[in-house]
């Protein structure tokens, strides 16, 4: 806690509550979707493309129909026109091309794992065995496999209609103007190579039909949204289709997907008359689960040199994959918003190209558009304080928005309601031991040590909680932004909340429970949560993008309001007072200056239960329901600085000290807050060190598994010091922010920072993610080769 | 098929098996043991590690048939009423957050405090380097496999 941080009060909110979810999740008692078992279940197993890209010309199933256990195989043209066309739900501009792309291909595969047929037998074993009976003939056509020379003329087509799905620009203040005799600019292009999500849960969906009635188990962060459009989709009236997501093992975006087995799901067991799963296996998995990232960043950017930035100028080409899917045009779209960051300038473009290739579609992946903005604007800045000399705390500080100059509206149209980046920057520098470190590398380059120090600066903002309905409108987005709840207070005094939010690792009913055991004066245990299911929680628009409490829960507390609000009613008519002499403390309501009368909340509960005494127009039971819409975006802001030591002798990057200073606004509670930021860190980490999806040159991809594909294990993550400040968000009744995402978005940037800053004096000034010890060697050889081969 | 006679949890199992059974589809979809997951099909994950004959294994990576004779304990048998240490010390040190790899890393941790009673976080994080978590970022891990180890959970 820092010191800017008033003394809590004794409340539930703060309070660093083990959480109620870990019951069963430690007992090995939970409910994912792969444990599903249903009277006469079959298992679903799919015949996947081998090319990128190629024209079916036949499939036959017979072979697999004669394996002893099968059941039924289908092809694309089996469903025919019922499977429809998976879903984009942001078109990002009036002009975009969205390509038709049915769930199951029929006349041409556009990346390697795209289904084209499936066998349906008893058992998961004879469904695998069955698929290697299915005969698929293909007609080979080139691949797109680069998004740099994918729109000229001579380039093959992903579509008949070409490979640009759209252009979108940006554009603030006079930006020739800004450039025109700007004593320094500076002009990068940086590289967001393609990731793999990997929730630890693989994706595993059960479809049951019977009758009229469609239910769907599915691993999703968005059963709500997943429900409209299973029936936009397949035409499946939305009242008969009820979607469950049970214990969902990490999403990290993934899992904010309408998928092509959810599809096929309800179709297969329509057809077949019985209930059928599919689960993945991992390397089916990151073939076909939507991969993140994948851009390729020109940043140029106007200063004066005293270092106080003119202008930004931004252009983007933005792989798409073959396909649109739910998001995956909005994802680059949100980084326009935030390449300018916590700065203050005159001028600003933007300006991106959704261009399509014969790979998997990208999507959504934790941080979606604003880790990429931040990475690029983070590593420009120290570019520019390397170009002038200057500290690169320094050159942040000449440009950010100061503390009193919020709300500050900022260059690409948002308005930023709180921060204060002088408090967390100083905490983190003060952790950091930040003068220490760099006297250490000063030493160390004197000494020609072979092992050099960096240290790296991320000082980010980012928007989250998404988002207000009117804005995503604007910005063509197919839903809105609004979360729902509904909190019932039971005959006996227990609670019931029933939240539209849909977690998968987030710990929602703990932290729910803290809101409305705060608000209602009631134990925390006595709060139970429901969520997941459509039938049990009608209405929602479920978990990404940060915004589970900044929306969902600011809806709980709506409703808590709603609730005291009516038994103060209730109360008043009992305790034949008037309405504006009751106060609720404490769970207690009583008449002003009175505090040992009056009624509990349980037991107004009761009385409106009975209702026998209720006063006219009010209805029995102490419920409400709230829907939230946030008036604005929520933005956590903070200072990450890591220190790396790089041997350049073999490349080897290691991360000594990591300080993370974040601020998300009020805190419900740190053990979560904390858990979130150490796992965004270790994500963002491994984007800086680890991870790459390597697709070859026929576009097959290489890192089909965790053998190939490197998730950081404990032993390649060091030990994080974090620390919060706490400015409060001024848009929302708690003063919360999000906090999901913020450790991905800021620690990409200050690792690579810190590895250039090791690596400057030789002469380097990027070195393209991941950091490998074989890219860094390289970066270091060609450097002294380019220095005339000085050692 | 094989007939192969196994003890999971403290009962005994007789069960005539495909020999290219894994281990970890037999407890789960045999034997309804749904608390071991399954994270990868390359062992590198972790997620389904089990005790065999006292040793951690990842459950993936061992036929049915291999465990003939032997006695397997899963997070489903690894307390009886009250939790396991490492148990409570997940809970209360929050050391999960979606849960799925939370099985095998307790039980690859109690193998670990089994050879090393009180480990260094470094020998806590190399000793876990074949259990992969996404949510955690590893560190409340450490802390509660140190807690668990009865070690002093010093703040660094």
């Amino acid at each position: 806690m820092t010191s800017d941080m008033q003394a809590p009060p004794v409340t539930e909110l703060g309070r660093a509550r083990p959480r109620k979810e870990d019951a069963r999740l430690v007992t090995g008692k939970t409910n994912w979707t792969d444990n599903i078992i249903l009277p006469g279940l079959l298992h679903v197993a799919y015949v996947r493309s081998p090319f990128a890209h190629a024209r079916i010309s036949r499939i036959d199933v017979s072979g697999a129909l004669q394996v002893p256990g099968v059941v039924a195989a289908f092809t694309g043209e089996d469903f025919g026109a019922e499977q429809g066309s998976l879903p984009c739900a942001w078109p990002v501009t009036p002009d975009i091309v969205i390509p038709a792309h049915p769930p199951m291909a029929t006349e041409e595969v556009r990346y390697v794992g795209e289904a084209v047929a499936c066998v349906v037998a008893r058992d998961r074993y004879t469904a695998a065995d069955a698929v290697s009976a299915v005969e698929v003939d293909y007609e080979p056509l080139p691949p797109v496999l680069d998004i740099r020379t994918a729109l000229d003329d001579s380039s093959p087509r992903v579509h008949e209609a070409g490979n640009k799905s759209f252009e979108f620009l940006l554009q603030n203040g006079d930006l020739a103007a800004a450039f025109r005799d700007a004593p320094v600019v500076i002009e990068r292009t940086y590289r967001q190579q393609r990731l793999i999500p990997s929730a630890m849960e693989p994706r595993a969906v059960v479809g049951w039909n019977e009758g009229d009635e469609y239910t769907l188990w599915s691993a999703t962060q968005i059963p709500h949204v997943l429900r409209v459009m299973l029936a936009l989709t397949t035409g499946i009236p939305e009242q008969n289709i009820r979607v469950i997501a049970p214990d969902v093992g990490g999403g990290f975006g993934s899992k904010l997907q309408v998928t092509a087995e959810e599809v096929l799901a309800l179709l297969i067991s329509r057809k077949v008359g019985r209930p059928v799963k599919w689960t993945e296996s991992r390397s089916e998995g990151n073939l076909t689960v939507h991969h993140g990232r994948d851009q390729w960043q020109r940043i140029k950017l106007a200063a004066d040199s005293d270092g106080r930035i003119r202008a930004l100028d931004v252009d983007l080409l933005a792989d798409m994959g073959a396909y649109l899917m739910l998001v995956t045009p909005g994802v680059p779209l949100l980084g326009a918003f935030m390449f300018n960051g916590i700065y203050k300038m005159d001028a600003y473009s933007f300006k991106c190209t959704g261009v399509f290739s014969t790979k998997m579609p990208t999507d959504a992946y934790r941080g979606a558009g604003r880790p990429e903005a931040t990475y690029a604007l983070e590593r420009i800045m120290d570019e520019l304080a390397a170009e002038l000399g200057m500290d690169p705390l320094q050159v942040r500080e000449r440009n950010w928005i100061k503390h009193e100059e919020f709300p500050y509206d900022t260059i690409s149209g948002l308005t930023y309601d709180s921060g204060n980046y002088e408090a967390a920057t100083a905490r983190a520098t003060q952790l950091f031991d930040y003068d220490a470190l760099r006297a250490e590398q000063a030493k160390r380059r004197d000494s020609k040590d072979p092992v050099q120090l960096g240290i790296g600066i991320s000082t980010y903002t980012e928007m989250c909680g998404l988002a207000p309905s009117r804005v995503l409108g604007s910005l063509s987005y197919g839903a809105g932004g609004w979360e729902h709840a509904s909190v019932r207070m039971l005959p006996t005094g227990k609670v019931e909340v029933v939240t539209g939010s849909s977690a998968h690792g987030q710990g929602h009913e703990t932290a729910w429970s803290q809101i409305v055991a705060d608000k209602l004066g009631v134990p925390f245990e006595d709060v139970r949560v429901l969520h997941g299911d459509t039938q049990v929680s009608p209405k929602g628009m479920d978990t990404y993008g940060s915004r589970s409490l900044t929306v969902g829960g600011i809806a709980v507390n709506g409703a808590c309001e709603k609730v005291i609000t009516k038994a103060k009613r209730i109360s008043a008519h009992l305790l034949e007072a008037s309405e504006d002499d009751i106060e609720f403390t404490h769970g207690r309501l009583h008449v002003r200056g009175d505090p040992e009368s009056g009624h509990t909340i349980q037991e107004i509960a009761l009385a409106a239960f009975t209702a026998h005494a209720l006063p006219d127009g009010v209805e029995p039971s102490l419920d409400s329901d709230a829907t939230f819409d946030p008036e604005n975006f929520s933005y956590p802001h903070g200072t990450h600085l890591c220190a790396t030591e790089v041997d350049t002798e073999t490349g080897m990057v290691t991360i000594r000290t990591y300080v993370a200073v974040d601020d998300v606004g009020k805190v419900v509670n740190p053990l979560i807050v904390d858990g979130q930021v150490h796992g965004g860190l270790a994500q963002g980490i491994a984007q800086a060190l680890y991870e790459e999806a390597i697709y070859d040159d026929d576009g097959n991809l290489t890192t089909t598994t965790m053998a190939d594909y490197l998730l950081p294990s404990a032993a390649d993550l060091p030990h994080f010091t974090t620390d919060r400040t706490e400015t409060p968000a001024t848009t929302n009744p708690l003063g919360v922010k999000g906090v999901g995402e913020a450790g991905t978005i800021a620690s990409t940037p200050a690792v690579v920072n810190a590895i250039v800053d090791a690596l400057r004096p030789l002469g380097i000034r990027d070195v393209t993610m991941p950091c490998t010890p074989e890219r860094v060697w390289r970066a270091i050889s060609e450097a002294q080769q380019a220095n005339g081969g000085a050692a | 098929m094989t007939k192969i006679t196994v003890k999971v949890d403290g009962v005994t199992y007789v069960d005539d098996v495909e020999p290219r059974l894994l281990l970890v589809h037999y407890l789960r979809e045999t034997l309804g043991k749904t608390g071991t997951p399954i994270g990868c099909d390359t062992s590198n994950c972790g997620a389904c590690t089990v005790h065999l004959n006292g040793t951690s294994v990842k459950s993936c990576s061992v036929l049915a048939v291999q465990a003939d004779g032997g006695e397997i304990t899963t997070i489903e048998g690894l307390s009886n009423g009250e939790w396991h240490p490492l148990q409570k010390a997940f809970h209360s040190e929050h050391a999960l957050q979606c849960g799925y790899c939370t099985p095998g890393m307790i039980m690859a941790a109690a193998d670990l405090l089994r050879d090393n009673p009180n480990p260094t976080d470094e020998e806590i994080r190399e000793g876990l380097e074949g259990n992969l978590c996404r949510c955690t970022g590893y560190q409340n891990i450490v802390r509660a496999v140190r807690r668990a180890s009865g070690s002093e959970v010093k703040a660094q």
